[in-house]
């Protein structure tokens, strides 16, 4: 079963726990100025906003169909059978086209690198896959940040839009947004307030199949045109073999009567 | 004419220099010293510019080669040297703007072993990959008659029909696909140019761009280097650009009319006026002037024409991969100058690589067998003796 994380930020109290356990999870520096931060960034995987007195974390979504392992040219992002999106820097040529396409804008860039890496939340894939939580969930001293088994988290994420229906947005953000996340938000004011986009412009369907409707075609079409090609080659050539045939024989035959 | 070179000669110094630095920046101290992209503008000029718009700059070689060894229309063959070397400069070219842009440049070759394909990118790159080959082949034969090699010279000539197929279906397949890239981003790229059908607009555009570029550079190599230029010629391909342009105008229109946008890009804005220039330029311009059946005959309108054409669609490619997201990332982009100074190198080189082959190798061969209907082009008020044909040897 895959794993997941439900966000609640009714439950969020702005401590930034999360972010100072990822950053010692990753081993990035955290002070009180990365603290300040309100942007993601190559040293910062999680940022959590605050909007007068609401909060909202920001991370990768771990998309069930990402669209950034379905673009990447080298298969350096893949979506792990537990749930996280991972990252193999040893495959990544540097093309970017991951942060181009993901709907969330997550994939960050060392720009200042010589050698530069995509950084974004990997989702602690060897606690997870050790049966641990993440180590923001760890952290979370309120329980804002759960993490658990996608199914069960949704059905406690829609228990709780039921119980106190008046808290909440009567949506559960990931649920079906691009296909689905493995990381779900819930909130008391729009998800758009923060930046993320909103789930009617995202829409329910997942970001590779707007690229595979064309990519699935090409094997069929590549022989066909060819073909045509080929043909068209055949027919002209064809056309002027008979032309000079023609001619020849014309000639023959005016020799002849003369 | 010797003042003249020696102009163009500091510019070419003056901009390879700064190129140069600009590549020092690059390489000691990273993109983001050199750029002005960002976590917010990941893609800038390099791949707005040096790919999207090199890609389609070179696109003339696989329309001029189908229609000289497919469709077998032999007048066009004197044009069929320069559209392969202008394709193999180009997509060369191409490959040394990626080596720029990309991150990890010394793992392009992973591309070959760790294989997704459900990546366009890496269609793209193995169809850019195969094609440079078969434009490497195709362009060997100048090469190898240079240098009389009679033997390899027959076992490319055998193979050049499988080549000129491979090379029309490898294009085709990634000018779409270089559309096809942007599919991915319904919420991000602006309403304006994201369509489902962006990949036959790439297509069709890099169609039109092909032949645009054809007349345009047969027109500035016949006036730089003093060669004849057959006017039916021009005239020939420009009768297909304007049919290209009225399809892809149609299809253009069609678009935004089922995407309920005609009346947005009629309402003044920031994306609209980019807009603008890109449909006066890529089709009103051309589309009025080639109307007239005198301009479709006038070799001089119809150089016109195509320059307006390759202008319009380079706004177009640069619309794309640009403009058509500074609203979604509420930020803009425009390129550093050092970023600038390495797309302005990569273009010096192409003309320079260009000019030196055509110097020393058998490009044009259009004095060999020149038709005796054909029209001289005068240009730019270039006096006739300046065009006396010189055999390169």
């Amino acid at each position: 079963m895959s794993k997941a994380i439900l966000y609640d930020a009714t439950l969020c109290i702005g401590c930034k726990q999360c972010e100072n356990a990822c950053a010692q999870q990753n081993d990035l520096p955290y002070d009180d100025k990365v603290a300040a931060e309100t942007v993601q960034s190559e040293h910062k995987y999680t940022v959590v906003l605050t909007n007068n007195d609401k909060f909202m974390r920001r991370l990768c979504m771990h998309c069930e169909e990402p669209a950034c392992a379905s673009v990447c040219p080298v298969g350096a992002l893949h979506k792990t059978a537990e749930g996280p999106v991972v990252y193999d820097v040893f495959k990544c040529i540097g093309c970017r086209y991951c942060m181009v396409a993901c709907a969330f804008s997550q994939p960050k860039y060392e720009w200042g690198k010589l050698n530069p890496r995509v950084r974004k939340c990997i989702m602690c894939p060897d606690r997870v896959k050790q049966g641990r939580p993440t180590a923001c969930a760890e952290a979370c001293p309120t329980g804002a940040t759960k993490f658990g088994n996608r199914e069960e988290l949704i059905a406690e994420a829609k228990d709780r839009l039921r119980q106190n229906p008046a808290n909440y947005i009567p949506h559960v953000y990931g649920l079906t947004e691009v296909g689905g996340t493995s990381v779900l938000l819930l909130s008391s004011v729009p998800f758009e307030s923060y930046g993320l986009p909103a789930p009617a412009t995202l829409g329910d369907t997942p970001m590779p199949d707007y690229t595979f409707r064309v990519l699935s075609k090409i094997p069929d079409f590549v022989p066909l045109w060819a073909l045509v090609l080929g043909g068209v080659y055949w027919i002209t050539h064809r056309r002027e073999a008979v032309a000079l045939a023609e001619t020849a024989e014309n000639g023959r035959q005016q020799g002849g009567t003369k | 004419m010797k003042i003249k070179l020696t102009f163009w000669k500091v510019i070419f110094c003056f901009v390879m220099l700064n190129g140069l630095y600009a590549t020092y920046v690059r390489f000691f101290h990273g993109i983001g010293a050199v750029s002005n992209m960002s976590d917010k503008f990941p893609w800038g000029i390099w791949i707005g510019f040096d790919v999207l718009c090199g890609v389609m700059l070179a696109a003339g070689a696989f329309i001029v080669t189908g229609a000289v060894y497919l469709l077998n229309i032999e007048r066009l063959h004197a044009i069929a040297r320069p559209a392969v070397l202008t394709a193999f400069l180009g997509y060369v070219l191409v490959i040394v703007g990626l080596m720029y842009d990309l991150g990890r440049p010394w793992y392009i070759w992973h591309q070959m072993i760790y294989m997704n394909p459900h990546s366009v990118m890496f269609e793209v790159g193995f169809c850019v990959m195969f094609y440079t080959t078969v434009l490497m082949f195709e362009f060997s034969t100048v090469v190898l008659e240079r240098f009389n090699l009679q033997k390899p010279l027959k076992v490319v000539r055998a193979c050049l029909i499988p080549l000129v197929i491979m090379g029309i279906v490898l294009s085709t397949l990634h000018q779409s696909s270089l559309g096809t890239v942007f599919l991915i981003m319904p919420t991000k790229l602006h309403p304006f140019w994201y369509s489902p059908a962006l990949p036959f607009f790439f297509f069709i555009s890099a169609v039109a761009v092909g032949l645009a570029m054809t007349i345009f550079e047969s027109t500035l190599s016949s006036r730089a280097f003093g060669r004849h230029l057959e006017a039916s010629v021009i005239v020939e391909l420009g009768g297909v650009l304007y049919v290209t342009l009225w399809v892809y105008a149609l299809l253009r229109f069609e678009d935004f009319f089922h995407r309920g946008q005609l009346g947005n890009i009629l309402r003044p804005g920031y994306e609209a006026y980019f807009l603008w220039v890109e449909l006066l330029l890529a089709l009103i311009i051309p589309l009025t002037i080639m109307s007239f059946r005198k301009a479709r005959l006038n070799p001089h309108l119809l150089y016109l024409a195509s320059c307006s054409t390759l202008l319009g669609f380079i706004t177009n490619r640069l619309n794309v991969g640009l403009t058509g997201f500074e609203t979604w990332a509420g930020h803009h982009y425009y390129p550093k100058w050092t970023e600038a100074s390495i797309t302005a190198m990569i273009v010096a080189l192409g003309f320079f690589i260009f000019a030196m082959a055509v110097k020393y190798l058998p490009i044009f061969e259009d004095e060999h067998h020149g038709l005796p209907q054909a029209v001289h082009v005068e240009t730019m008020g270039v006096p006739q003796s300046a065009h006396q044909p010189t055999l390169v040897h």
